[in-house]
């Protein structure tokens, strides 16, 4: 059995919206993964459903040993954390170390444990500099770093991203970038929702894809990337190399910048 | 073709603070250009919109020094309101756009109108049109705060463009978008250019600048520290040296170059890398 299960899940809003329908999604402990799809596919429900923000109308929730139908939020989001799509759905202390310690708090941790998590997390996203700041005096881009803080120093076994590269800079992508995988290398289990192909590629293992408020399909980037009925009923586009690749009729499974060099390269020199 | 926004030494500081945002910034922008504007965070692209727009100083106060103008006139002589007119201001954060007064979105789209007096008939018909446009019209009876962040943004730049502005001012405005969603709101924007509107886009999205820009203003730690032809900077290397992000369709161009593909000029659109890679195949003759 896998660590975390959604089986057969569905998911309606209050007033009968159905926006997930039916999904049926595995994944490993440690393993890293993206999950990419249009606007409305249903994305962001199905992380809420990992966290106990929503119970699933239908289907089962199963986290370790957990169903999350039978837990409240608070004790699912020990073991979940997840980081808002919009920041400010999540900030509601005014300093930035008053908002990071908060989930550490709340989840009973000794002094001494809560400040080596709340540091560390602060360092990791380089927000140490801003501790005493009111978060709302940060642009939005900073912003999010500050709740990515807040759910790393809560420390939890699996942590969620909704779209973090939104307004991000060369720079914010790269440090984003580098969180991730430290928090890969010491096995966390990452999953993360992007719009951003380049950032995909360069970051995770594996892709799941949504459409129309169900998986696609999923696999690893160089899968995904090149599974074309998969890409359009996603309405989704190949990261800018591959697609060059493409239409040159170059190397069919190139995904990144070093593999359209060389594949290019073997056909021109 | 005509200059419509002049900076002459412009220097600004918020209330409050010590150090410029803006410092010592000279350019000009001409009549129904596209004009990208990049930069880290914080290097002062949301601020430069403020001052265009008159915000920075008349509503947020500080200090300015030099002068911003608009057809040739300091913002600061304006009287209130009378820039809203003449340049159309998309905000970053959409929820900054809607007034939360109106009930739907139809009404949302109509409300500027409404302020400036058109008549009942015309207003339907520009809100139609403007909805169409930005793929909203299935949204009409919706309320402006039911929507996804992605919806939103739409309406946000929906509710401008149907002003009529010669100006628009646009401040990150796919940040909440799908790659789908990205592109229809460039494509919107290249239909404000055909109507030979200025366009003053600031955007993280560099493949897209590249793609629709006509101009680059390049900005770092509140100067001006380049303004050229779309393609001359984005293939300027020693701008990426200082954290410039550059296409890429750019980074392959080079990339190819050092590594012995000769290539005729270093490409920043997919349509461009094609056409230069393709020829430099032909000729390798693999």
């Amino acid at each position: 059995m896998a660590y975390i299960e959604m089986r057969d899940v569905s998911f309606e809003y209050p007033g009968g919206f159905l926006a997930v329908d039916n999904i049926n999604i595995r994944v490993e402990k440690g393993e890293n993964l993206a999950i990419v799809g249009q606007n409305g596919a249903g994305k962001t429900t199905t992380v809420k459903m990992l966290n106990g923000l929503h119970r699933p109308s239908k289907g089962d929730v199963i986290i370790g040993d957990m169903n999350t139908k039978d837990y409240t939020t608070a004790q699912v989001s020990r073991v979940v954390g997840y980081v808002f799509q919009n920041p400010d759905d999540q900030i509601f202390h005014s300093t930035v170390l008053g908002e990071v310690e908060f989930g550490p708090k709340m989840m009973g941790l000794d002094e001494e444990t809560m400040k080596k998590q709340v540091d560390y997390a602060l360092e990791i996203t380089g927000m140490e500099k801003f501790r005493e700041e009111n978060p709302y005096n940060l642009p939005l881009s900073t912003r999010k770093f500050v709740t990515i803080a807040a759910i790393i120093a809560m420390n939890t076994e699996v942590m969620i991203f909704d779209e973090p590269t939104a307004g991000q800079d060369l720079e914010g992508n790269i440090r984003l970038g580098n969180i991730l995988k430290e928090l890969h290398r010491q096995g966390k289990t990452v999953i993360t929702i992007s719009h951003d192909m380049e950032f995909v590629v360069a970051n995770f293992e594996r892709v799941i894809v949504m459409a129309n408020k169900k998986v696609v399909t999923s696999g690893t980037p160089r899968e995904v990337f090149w599974n074309f009925p998969a890409l359009e009923q996603a309405m989704l586009k190949q990261p800018y190399v591959s697609r060059v690749c493409h239409a040159l009729g170059v190397g069919e499974d190139v995904i990144t910048l070093e593999e359209a060099v060389a594949a290019i390269r073997s056909r021109c020199v | 073709m005509g200059v419509v926004i002049e900076f002459k030494n412009v220097t600004y500081l918020y209330p409050l603070t010590d150090e410029p945002v803006i410092r010592d910034m000279s350019f000009s922008l001409e009549a129904g250009k596209f004009y990208g504007v990049i930069g880290e965070n914080g290097s002062g692209k949301t601020t430069l919109c403020s001052l265009i727009r008159g915000f920075a100083p008349s509503f947020y106060k500080g200090e300015l020094e030099g002068e911003v103008l608009v057809h040739g006139k300091p913002t600061v002589d304006y009287g209130p309101g009378e820039l809203s007119l003449k340049i159309g201001y998309v905000f970053q954060n959409p929820f900054n756009q809607i007034s939360g007064v109106k009930d739907t979105l139809f009404e949302e789209v109509a409300f500027g109108l409404e302020n400036f007096g058109v008549p009942v008939d015309e207003i339907e018909d520009r809100v139609l049109e403007v909805m169409k446009l930005t793929n909203i019209l299935h949204l009409a009876e919706k309320n402006p705060f039911e929507l996804s962040g992605g919806q939103m943004q739409r309406v946000a730049l929906a509710s401008v463009i149907v002003l009529k502005p010669d100006i628009l001012v646009i401040d990150e405005p796919t940040s909440q978008l799908d790659p789908e969603g990205t592109e229809s709101v460039f494509k919107i924007i290249e239909e404000m250019k055909k109507e030979k509107k200025t366009v003053i886009l600031v955007e993280h999205k560099i493949d897209l600048v590249a793609e629709y820009a006509d101009e680059v203003l390049v900005l770092k730690d509140g100067r001006l520290i380049r303004k050229d032809a779309t393609a001359k900077v984005l293939t300027d290397m020693s701008l990426a040296e200082q954290g410039v992000q550059l296409p890429q369709m750019a980074i392959l161009g080079n990339r190819l170059v050092e590594s012995g593909v000769p290539l005729r000029y270093i490409p920043v659109t997919e349509a461009q890398a094609c056409e230069v890679i393709g020829e430099a195949m032909r000729k390798g003759g693999k």
